[in-house]
């Protein structure tokens, strides 16, 4: 790796005033993404900030009842194994659980989890291929490379990758907020609005700006949550990026869908909602899998894939028909 | 305000860490770029933990720190001051083999052995984590209590598949495992 200096702020205003200050600062948690990055040389910052040591931000709160406040410093596997987690809100337990491995899952955060960056081969070419998100303006590699694994929505001719955060799937089905600290003070993200799409700027994954620290995610008290499923698709059956996934949660009166989330990785370069497919599932029979099938098709006439992965059209329906089938057998 | 740390960085641009490695205090002197697998291997000698991917994805380097099971490529080593590390050679202890070494010799665990110190490590670990109830992607229902007699060979399996084995040893290395945790 390059050299680099690495400091421990103290508490959560001197990190912030660290970061603000110094355009080649980064923030460093579990380490498991920015390391990798770092030795791929796909990012160099000269001063790391280990966030490691700042007290109360690895909180897991789960108040009868409520939602969920996880501080951006719980570790994957905490959250994961959290008993209140797991019965109240399955389909984060899962998506965690299905996410890297044992050991990733024991050093990796919550915060550093939603801003893992594309797994993008191009991206993490050490040979430095062309790649906006590596190097800006120097062209997209998987455009008309191998692109068997990008994106089939959302996508732009500066840039077709997925983003590879399984949570950040479950979070945005279930309309997650990210509660940001900056040097303007405190704010609270919608998920939906944290991740960008590429268009002509792809190097941007978020919304953050130099200086903001994610302090902790909040999950609303969802009706939706119990009744929740995360169904991960890869080329192995452990151990990998998803080729394509969905996280889904619904209520349902008498067997009819009253409320459907359903979000999908591994299709566009954020956490892809099925808004239309959602509105078009209100009052379908569960066990009408012809009807629920269509219903889902409302929200694929937009898909866009790219020539090695036309296939992804038709396997990320069946995807999302299997969570939302398995979602509905825990109601 | 922000400190520099561990307290006194070196002109060398080195600093001191300390932490507790098998049991005894160490001081290492690294560089903030000195990965934690770099420092036990090149500072301490111990080459036990093996360095193959350097990349998080074949779980060689595994050791515990602070009891959980971590890869010590994709940590710095001056972020673990004070803590606990154990690596392959503080498994055993008073000269006696931990379970998981005596079984998989029994069951030809591995062949060519490069792997083997990581999966004893993430086994030993992982015992422990199914001990304490934590769930997998192979729990049947991730909402019902988990217990150790669920640790089946599938979920051994899906527990342990951070750990690569060029070789393929990986019946034997579950069943090694299975033995140690009372299912043949």
């Amino acid at each position: 790796m390059h050299q680099f200096t690495l400091s421990r702020p103290a508490d959560i205003s001197a990190a912030i005033a660290a970061h603000a200050q110094d355009a080649h600062a980064a923030f460093i948690a579990g380490g498991t993404d920015l390391i990798g990055l770092m030795k791929d040389r796909a990012t160099l910052p000269e001063r790391l900030l280990d966030l490691n040591r700042l007290p109360d931000m690895s909180y897991i709160d789960a108040p009868a009842g409520g939602g969920l406040n996880i501080g951006a410093l719980a570790r994957m596997s905490d959250v994961a194994a959290h008993f209140e987690v797991r019965s109240r809100f399955p389909v984060i337990a899962e998506s965690l659980l299905f996410a890297a491995s044992g050991q990733l899952r024991n050093m990796a955060t919550i915060g550093g989890n939603i801003m893992q960056r594309t797994r993008c081969a191009y991206f993490r070419d050490e040979d430095d291929l062309p790649c906006n998100k590596r190097r800006p303006g120097s062209g997209c590699s998987a455009r008309f490379g191998l692109n068997r694994n990008h994106a089939i929505f959302g996508w732009s001719d500066d840039c077709v990758a997925t983003h590879p955060s399984d949570l950040a799937v479950a979070l945005t089905a279930l309309d997650a907020h990210v509660l940001v600290r900056g040097p303007g003070g405190q704010r609270s993200i919608p998920f939906a609005e944290f991740h960008r799409l590429p268009g002509d700027t792809p190097e941007r994954d978020i919304v953050l700006d130099r200086g903001d620290l994610i302090i902790a995610i909040e999950v609303p008290a969802r009706a939706e949550g119990r009744a929740s499923h995360y169904f991960k698709l890869r080329d192995r059956q452990s151990y990998e990026f998803a080729l394509v996934s969905a996280a889904a949660a619904i209520t349902a009166d008498g067997g009819l869908i009253g409320s459907a989330r359903i979000a999908m990785g591994g299709v566009a370069h954020k956490p892809w909602r099925l808004t239309a497919a959602e509105a078009a599932l209100r009052g379908v029979s569960l066990d009408d899998t012809d009807a629920l099938k269509a219903a889902i098709t409302a929200s694929f006439t937009e898909a866009r894939p790219l020539e090695h992965n036309v296939f992804k059209v038709e396997l990320a329906q069946r995807v999302a028909l299997r969570a939302l089938e398995t979602a509905g057998a825990r109601l | 305000m922000t400190t520099t740390y561990p307290a006194q960085a070196q002109s060398d641009g080195r600093t001191d860490v300390c932490m507790t490695v098998n049991g005894s205090p160490r001081t290492l002197r690294v560089e903030p770029r000195t990965t934690l697998l770099d420092a036990l291997r090149d500072e301490l000698g111990l080459t036990g933990s093996k360095k193959s991917c350097d990349r998080g994805e074949c779980g060689a380097c595994t050791v515990h720190v602070e009891g959980r099971r971590m890869l010590s490529c994709m940590s710095l080593a001056a972020m673990h001051g004070s803590h606990r590390v154990t690596t392959i050679e503080g498994l055993e202890s008073d000269g006696d083999l931990h379970p998981l070494q005596e079984m998989f010799i029994e069951h030809d665990g591995f062949q060519c052995g490069f792997c083997t110190s990581g999966q004893i490590m993430s086994a030993a670990a992982m015992i422990e984590e199914a001990k304490a109830g934590w769930p997998s992607a192979a729990t049947v229902d991730v909402t019902e209590p988990f217990t150790i007699a669920d640790l089946s060979k599938a979920e051994i399996r899906e527990r342990m598949s951070g750990n690569l084995c060029r070789c393929s040893c990986y019946p034997n290395i579950v069943a090694a495992i299975a033995e140690v945790t009372g299912r043949r």
